[in-house]
């Protein structure tokens, strides 16, 4: 294999990492506050993508009339912040109440299964099995670099990622909110004693996660721009055990894991068929996990976000 | 009268922790609650710094007062962030994986803006200059006594006016106990009121202004510290004879 070839996988790896990136960092940022695995977190990017097709749909249609550049200037933000919607209510009505009610972490977790084929079988049942065409928003640019072929929006996913890691990062260590879910995931405990509400905590960590979740489901549909309700399943479970291999409930442990896993895939692909992908990729994580079964940020014990 | 608990009657799933005690603190005053493990000291804090569930104990007959009007139905951050109460708890429950000045950043996640946060820490480094030397590390690295007053500057940090502290000498070695004393007295001077819950009755009854002596869920004897100090049943009970 050339040179080139190579370079051209990695930029592929680097994309896909970025998906797998940015919703691997919503199982983090949940599991670090809430010790729960949020297993509806492959569903909310789901329905982001949704949400960004008809968010797109609407301005671009006659009522709005906006210009595609526009329309995606517009959609980005109300993705998000939809998105975040979606995810604040699912902790308002499925989570919370568990909570109140000081219900084992176990009963939490199958209510996120629960919610999860909720998400998708609602879809399937309002908007029903045809899928779903994402419009062009941007228009394409192929730049050929060398040989490298090299797109706008592969670009614009990477850097993306690269910026959302940078900003958590940045939101974790350095304000106070970010010190209240560091510090929540260590002792719950003395959270209200410093006069901080842990709901309203709880509900910013389930707004930040929701929220990049919508941003990669809009992202992912511009990039592959068919959408179907089961969409959300399989890259969700790839982007949780990416979370769990970089080790779960540290930031950069979901963007390294989420990387990772993007260049064992594309890695093996080179190598051998493409139907052994997920067969070879998982079990080389579950070496990983094997050697280091906190996975490679992880701390034992309940010391990490 | 700055805080005032009415025939407090406390559960704990079915188990009554509180059987109807009554004790009040005024303003600028230290008062001690003393008594042996499992009297209801520290039910009796975590009922007045309302906590929620799962550590919350039910309330079940009596009241709870801060300057007259009942706080049974106030959220425990609002304890902190309205009543300008803050605990420092048993245990110390400092953020091991904060840094020192984290820990004491987060306590103000409630203050209103513009308050003079820069004077403060530097009040709390005065009191405590190993915080200070200490300020970047994690806290979970700091030894036993640090740990305390780090839990006693973090209670501080939240612009708390009444300090409540569970078993502050817990651990702590004889010299560093006095120190920690020492200090409670100065923010004492300075206009703090503390409520404070201890098991070393003598260290307790000596710093503070009055006491209650607590026995199974209830109070059995109550009065100003040197009384108590003085009393021959209490120095057979709870001052070595």
């Amino acid at each position: 294999m050339d040179f080139i070839t190579f370079i051209q996988n990695v930029l592929n790896a680097l994309q896909w990492g970025s998906f797998y990136a940015l919703i691997a960092l919503g199982y983090t940022l949940v599991y670090g506050v809430l010790r729960l695995i949020n297993f509806a977190h492959g569903d909310i990017f789901m329905v982001g993508a949704y949400i960004s097709f008809f968010v797109a749909g609407f301005f671009l249609g006659p009522l709005a009339g906006l210009s595609p550049a526009m329309t995606f200037l517009v959609t980005v933000p109300l993705t998000m912040v939809l998105t975040a919607c979606v995810g604040v209510t699912l902790e308002r009505i499925a989570y919370r109440p568990l909570r109140r009610k000081g219900a084992h972490r176990l009963y939490v977790v199958i209510t996120a299964l629960m919610c999860g084929l909720i998400l998708e079988y609602s879809n399937l049942a309002v908007l029903g099995a045809s899928r779903l065409k994402f419009p062009e928003l941007i228009e394409k640019q192929i730049w050929n670099i060398g040989g490298v072929t090299l797109t706008n929006l592969k670009v614009m996913v990477i850097f993306t990622a690269i910026i959302v890691f940078l900003l958590l990062q940045w939101v974790i260590t350095k304000t106070r909110v970010g010190m209240a879910m560091r510090a929540i995931s260590y002792d719950k405990f003395a959270i209200p004693l410093m006069g901080i509400p842990v709901d309203n905590i709880i509900v910013i960590t389930f707004i930040l996660g929701s929220g990049f979740a919508g941003l990669a489901g809009l992202l992912f549909a511009m990039s592959y721009p068919v959408l179907e309700p089961f969409m959300g399943m399989l890259i969700g479970w790839k982007a949780f055990i990416a979370a769990v291999v970089g080790g779960i409930g540290d930031i950069k442990g979901a963007f390294v894991g989420g990387f990772l896993l993007g260049f064992i895939e594309i890695g093996v692909v080179m190598v051998f068929p493409s139907t052994f992908r997920d067969l070879f990729a998982f079990t080389i994580l579950l070496l990983i996990l094997w050697i280091k079964p906190t996975g490679l940020f992880g701390i034992p014990q309940s010391t990490k976000i | 009268m700055l805080l005032q608990v009415e025939n407090l009657e406390v559960k704990y799933g079915n188990i009554q922790a509180l059987h109807g005690i009554s004790f009040h603190v005024n303003k600028g005053e230290i008062v001690t609650l003393i008594g042996a493990n499992g009297a209801g000291k520290t039910t009796s804090l975590y009922s007045i710094a309302r906590l929620p569930p799962p550590e919350a104990p039910r309330v079940i007959g009596g009241d709870i007062k801060v300057e007259g009007q009942s706080i049974l139905k106030t959220s425990p951050n609002a304890v902190v962030k309205d009543l300008k109460m803050a605990l420092a708890p048993e245990g110390r429950r400092i953020f091991g994986n904060l840094t020192v000045m984290e820990n004491l950043k987060l306590a103000t996640y409630a203050r209103e803006k513009g308050a003079n946060l820069e004077a403060e820490y530097d009040h709390i480094f005065e009191l405590f200059p190993r915080l200070k030397e200490r300020r970047e590390q994690r806290s979970e690295s700091l030894s036993g006594g640090e740990q305390q007053m780090l839990a006693v500057g973090r209670a501080l940090m939240t612009g708390c006016k009444t300090l409540l502290l569970d078993e502050p000498s817990m651990g702590l070695a004889p010299v560093l106990k006095y120190e920690l004393f020492r200090k409670l007295k100065q923010l004492n001077e300075e206009g703090m009121t503390i409520l404070l819950v201890e098991q070393n009755a003598k260290l307790a009854l000596e710093l503070a202004h009055r006491g209650y002596v607590m026995d199974t869920g209830k109070i059995v004897i109550e009065g100003p510290s040197d009384e108590i100090l003085a009393n021959p049943e209490i120095k057979k009970a709870y001052l070595g004879g």
